[in-house]
């Protein structure tokens, strides 16, 4: 029972700047940060500001806020609600660089192959309304 | 680095003889190995959703202009029901990481309440996925399908949608649902629109207030709404049925695709949300009797936890690629 001693979780999140008293309060910290970060991400799908409709990198800037702000909830969901932050620094590795890495080329590759096509249908003289 | 877990289970001392590599349990570890697999199958889905996407550039639907629906309320609400969904379950998210905590303090009590809240949790949240589903099977509008696959639909002058039902003209007409009881016995068909393509022709030609409006997305990111001679030609050239709803075949918001996908994705993470709430009872009746009481751990409680997060980690992309992007 000696865990019990000292706190086996850590308590600050946003790299020190905010520390819980105790887990529990972390739990409900956290869950404001989400909460806040869907709020936004819905009022912004609501009203779609035109000021982020311009072309980042082949996306709409808005699209690049959404897949940030959804990367971010997902950091917070592994590392406060799964405990990663908790873990040894290998296991972490061991999960989140294998998906990341499989991941990123998956989507990667997927999606490089579906501009492509488009491109083909809208320049290549294919047909697609018959 | 303390490990989360407190090492009194006789479970943990059985991965290779009290020795824990990485500091987590057999168990644990596993559900982490699992979830990382299990991630990769979503990723396939939602990369292959996005190379539909990527590929139906011009075509695909506006998401604001599908789902609109809020239980109990009439009118245009895109937006608000996904986002209760995604509110249910990260409080039910909340409630499970309470769950585990109070049972790192070997509380009994509070292990059982907040279970039992994330289980009603997952239950909220499956009702509103059947309601989605509802909603989108049904379909609200109506709109004609073409020849080549597409789809027409159809607005007024302010380019707000218009129903089939609204200008539709019913005419006389023999054709009837062709059961099995009609002729061969293995041959029948699916229950026929409320309206025929001529019925809908006729409204279309009487109702000079109406306009086609197409799949394809103009500059301004919204569809484009054709001119009244055009959209009379092109609903007389490439009008082939009347489309209400959507099933695996033809839906009235777009590509067929977009169904098909949005059947797969959410079905599929809709499956995992009923095997963890099933999951999730079962602890729970485990915390009543007093099982990981008993086993001087509440570990299990973590190691189902995990995949619970893992389910609201998930919808939070689905939710993302679905609904928002």
């Amino acid at each position: 029972m000696e865990a019990h001693a000292q706190e086996p979780h850590k308590l600050a999140i946003f790299r020190g700047l905010l520390k819980f008293k105790s887990n529990k309060q972390k739990i409900w910290g956290v869950l404001i940060f989400l909460a806040i970060i869907t709020a936004i991400e819905v009022l912004l799908g609501i009203y779609k500001p035109a000021m982020f409709n311009g072309q980042v990198l082949g996306m709409k800037a808005l699209n690049w806020i959404f897949i940030i702000l959804t990367i971010v909830k997902a950091y917070y969901i592994t590392w406060d609600f799964m405990h990663m932050r908790d873990e040894t620094a290998s296991l972490r590795r061991m999960v989140v660089w294998t998906a990341v890495f499989l991941i990123s080329y998956l989507v990667f590759i997927f999606l490089q192959e579906g501009g492509y096509v488009a491109n083909v249908f809208s320049k290549g003289f294919v047909k697609t309304d018959f | 680095m303390e490990s989360t877990v407190v090492n009194t289970s006789a479970e943990n001392k059985r991965w290779g003889g009290g020795i824990e590599p990485l500091k987590a349990s057999y168990g644990k570890m596993m559900m982490w190995f699992f979830l990382t697999s299990d991630s990769l199958t979503f990723t396939g889905f939602l990369a292959a959703y996005g190379f539909s996407r990527f590929k139906f550039a011009d075509s695909w639907p506006i998401a604001d202009d599908v789902f609109t629906h809020v239980p109990f309320i009439h009118g245009n609400y895109p937006m608000i029901f996904v986002a209760f969904m995604t509110f249910i379950l990260i409080m039910s998210s909340v409630t499970m990481v309470l769950a585990v905590d109070a049972g790192h303090h070997m509380n009994k009590a509070k292990v059982s309440l907040y279970m039992f809240l994330t289980v009603l949790g997952g239950f909220v949240f499956l009702s509103s996925q059947a309601y989605e589903w509802t909603t989108f099977i049904k379909g609200g509008y109506g709109a004609v399908g073409t020849h080549g696959g597409n789809i027409i639909q159809f607005v007024d002058a302010e380019g707000e949608r218009v129903a089939l039902k609204d200008f539709a003209i019913a005419q006389s007409t023999d054709r009837t649902q062709h059961t099995r009881k009609d002729g061969l016995w293995f041959s029948g068909e699916k229950a026929l629109p409320s309206f025929t393509f001529e019925e809908v022709l006729a409204g279309f030609e009487a109702n000079p207030e109406v306009f086609v409006r197409t799949t394809y997305t103009a500059e301004d990111g919204h569809k484009t709404i054709l001119s009244r001679s055009e959209s009379l030609k092109e609903l007389k050239t490439k009008g082939k049925n009347v489309v209400e709803g959507a099933n695996l075949v033809q839906n009235e918001y777009g590509p067929p695709l977009f169904a098909n996908y949005f059947f797969f994705i959410t079905g599929f993470h809709g499956f995992h949300v009923s095997i963890g709430v099933m999951l999730n009872i079962i602890i729970f009746f485990n915390v009543l009797i007093g099982t990981y009481e008993r086993r001087g751990s509440y570990e299990m409680v973590e190691k189902v936890g995990l995949y619970w997060h893992f389910v609201d980690l998930v919808w939070v992309f689905v939710f993302t690629f679905f609904y928002l992007v």
